[in-house]
């Protein structure tokens, strides 16, 4: 059998080539003990001043096709709360989640999580933090307790405290009676549980929840809201939540940031937002149709009544105290000759900050996509 | 050492997935079956023409179809990667501190024992058929690596390719479009030495050759060492470089998200 010069020189060059584009740093293997001290002077924070789990300044994401997800994204999340992320499909929730949990890098901007660089020391922040991503994570051709059991070792955890570890969780998310059952067979609810569970094996300091309702039933919703719930309280992890659900948003977040076209629009408290409003919404329902020039004649007479607006039998006011307007509106519409069937105040609604903020309903948002 | 038990890890994910569906080896050596019994058969007295070296056509073929079955192994080993990715699986991993080269290496380290199960089989059908295969349990040996030392490579490819392009269709299409020519531009089924000179030139360069040749000439009962073991070594590094470039294209699948 012949020996050829040729085949040499094939090989040599795969290998030269292999070595140039062959980045060593790619290798996560040793820098884990440089940062370990690292971690002791971010956590303790500066000058005693308190420190964010989550850090974010002016990110900023673009995709081929010049679609601009991240527009100069900024945040800070304080420890040991649910922070919910707000926005309509398209507004950059889930880039923003992907740039945090070091899956995707940005263009530009800084990003902090539990104090350490994410485009720095990607393996420092893949360490402390816990992802339930939109879509399931978990491995359908395993058992939920095999895919538990080496999210575990990944994370480092071995022998008795894997065990104990993985028994507590699949007992505090009702999966020990399917423990063995391979994943496939798993239910929607069930799968979620198990993402939720596989975001907390290790123990995480911040976990990132992307839409971890998105397609579940009402009832396996009502559950997850209180898995979700428990967090923060028992584990007093910080969790950032997006949804596009602002009923979810302003049941379970402590604090709530409304996303618009890649960067926030509005943040404080779900109550704050609200109260930042202009008074209550009064909805009006008319026995019938009535014009739009009348009543708003009968109406922004009145003092602390305004945006006045009717659409058929529906007539929508705005009034800085709800309950006190009511009877001078209604009767001013009966001076008017216009006859009432129902009336109903409602408190400002995320929806209606959204509006504020972003200049359109939540729903056209959605319709309408990012742009 | 993270890495290695990482790699341990992985690896036993993917076999315990294997295990659980034991015919699909069945299922992915139907092909080869039929090459051997039917190709064997059908070609049997090409073997009378000068440039075969007096051995049955059977003889030949059998470590030829097993090397060719290896490599369809590998090159379609990108499309597990993309259920993988496409269960979110891969973004699970990734976003935790496994390794990348184990993320990729678990993959290849099951690949290996799918091909020797493989080849394995193969065997016992060509023995069946009447293949002689001197060389002892050396040669056999020897045959199996040249079969993992194909099939880790091409998977590695196959996975960087995935892991770039993301869609089944791109994996089919540079499969179906690469392998087969491959192995035609290789001594899978037919002597160098009746090849028209274009093809035989081609050949050299192709790594089914190196690996196709390695395992007969061990299968010889006085094989050239030297010959089959400078095959040997190209393949490694073969395998290397292209292991090094699939754990880099993680990169650029990050980068697309």
């Amino acid at each position: 059998m012949e020996w050829s010069g040729e085949e040499i020189a094939v090989v040599v060059l795969a290998v030269l080539g292999a070595a140039g584009v062959f980045n060593p740093r790619q290798v996560p293997a040793a820098p884990w003990r440089i940062e370990v001290v690292l971690e002791l002077k971010t956590d303790m924070g500066e000058d005693g001043k308190m420190t964010y789990a989550i850090e974010v300044c002016e990110l900023v994401k673009t995709y081929p096709g010049k679609i601009r997800a991240l527009d100069g994204f900024t945040l800070a999340v304080k420890p040991g709360i649910i922070f919910g992320l707000l926005g309509p499909n398209g507004a950059g929730k889930s880039t923003a989640i992907r740039i945090l949990n070091t899956l995707s890098r940005p263009d530009s901007g800084t990003a902090l999580v539990d104090g350490m660089d994410v485009t720095r020391k990607p393996g420092a922040v893949r360490a402390r933090i816990g992802c339930v991503p939109q879509k399931s994570g978990v491995d359908p051709e395993a058992t939920g307790r095999e895919n538990l059991e080496l999210q575990g070792r990944l994370h480092g955890l071995r022998g008795r405290e894997l065990a104990a570890r993985v028994d507590e969780l699949l007992e505090r998310f009702s999966l020990a009676q399917s423990a063995n059952r391979l994943a496939r067979t798993f239910s929607g609810g069930m799968q979620r549980k198990l993402d939720v569970a596989l975001g907390l094996v290790h123990r995480p300091h911040v976990l990132f929840l992307d839409e971890p309702t998105t397609g579940l039933d009402p009832e396996a919703r009502a559950a997850m809201w209180d898995d979700i719930a428990k967090l923060a309280g028992e584990d007093g992890i910080t969790v950032l939540l997006t949804t596009h659900y602002l009923e979810e948003a302003d049941r379970l977040s402590a604090c709530v940031a409304i996303m618009d076209r890649g960067r926030v629009v509005a943040e404080g408290t779900p109550e704050r937002l609200k109260s930042e409003l202009r008074g209550d919404a009064i909805q009006i329902e008319l026995m019938r149709a009535a014009q739009d020039g009348v009543v708003r004649a009968a109406l922004e007479r009145l003092d602390g009544v305004s945006e006045v607006a009717v659409e058929g039998r529906a007539l929508r006011a705005r009034a800085d105290h709800g309950a006190t307007a009511v009877p001078p509106i209604l009767a001013a519409l009966e001076l008017a000759g216009v006859p009432v069937a129902a009336v109903r105040v409602a408190r400002p609604t995320l929806d209606d900050v959204y509006l504020r903020h972003a200049g359109r309903t939540f729903a056209q948002a959605e319709l309408g996509g990012s742009r | 050492m993270t890495t290695l038990m990482h790699l341990l890890f992985l690896t036993q994910r993917q076999l315990r997935a294997l295990l659980r569906q034991p015919w699909y080896i069945a299922f992915t050596i139907v092909q080869p079956v039929i090459w051997l019994v039917l190709y064997g058969q059908l070609f049997q007295r090409v073997v009378e023409l000068p440039g075969f070296h007096g051995e049955s056509y059977i003889s030949f073929l059998t470590p030829g179809v097993i090397i060719m079955t290896a490599l369809f192994s590998g090159g379609w080993n990108g499309m597990g990667t993309i259920v993988e990715i496409e269960r979110g699986v891969m973004d699970r991993f990734l976003v935790s501190p496994a390794s990348r080269v184990a993320l990729i290496g678990g993959r290849l380290a099951a690949l290996a024992v799918v091909s020797i199960v493989q080849s394995v089989l193969l065997i016992a059908l060509g023995l069946l058929l009447g293949a002689r295969l001197g060389g002892g349990a050396l040669g056999v040996a020897t045959l199996l690596a040249g079969g993992v030392l194909l099939a880790v490579p091409f998977g590695a490819l196959s996975n960087a390719l995935a892991l770039t392009v993301r869609k089944q269709e791109s994996v089919i299409g540079a499969s179906n479009f690469l392998l087969l020519p491959l192995t035609f531009l290789s001594p899978v089924y037919m002597a160098k030495d009746l090849m028209p000179g274009w093809i035989r030139t081609v050949t050299r360069f192709n790594p089914v050759t190196w690996s196709v040749d390695a395992a007969r000439e061990a299968l010889k009962p006085q094989a050239d060492w030297a010959a089959v073991l400078a095959r040997i070594a190209c393949l490694v590094l073969f395998a290397l470089a292209s292991a090094a470039l699939a754990t880099r294209a993680f990169r650029t699948y990050q980068r697309s998200l």
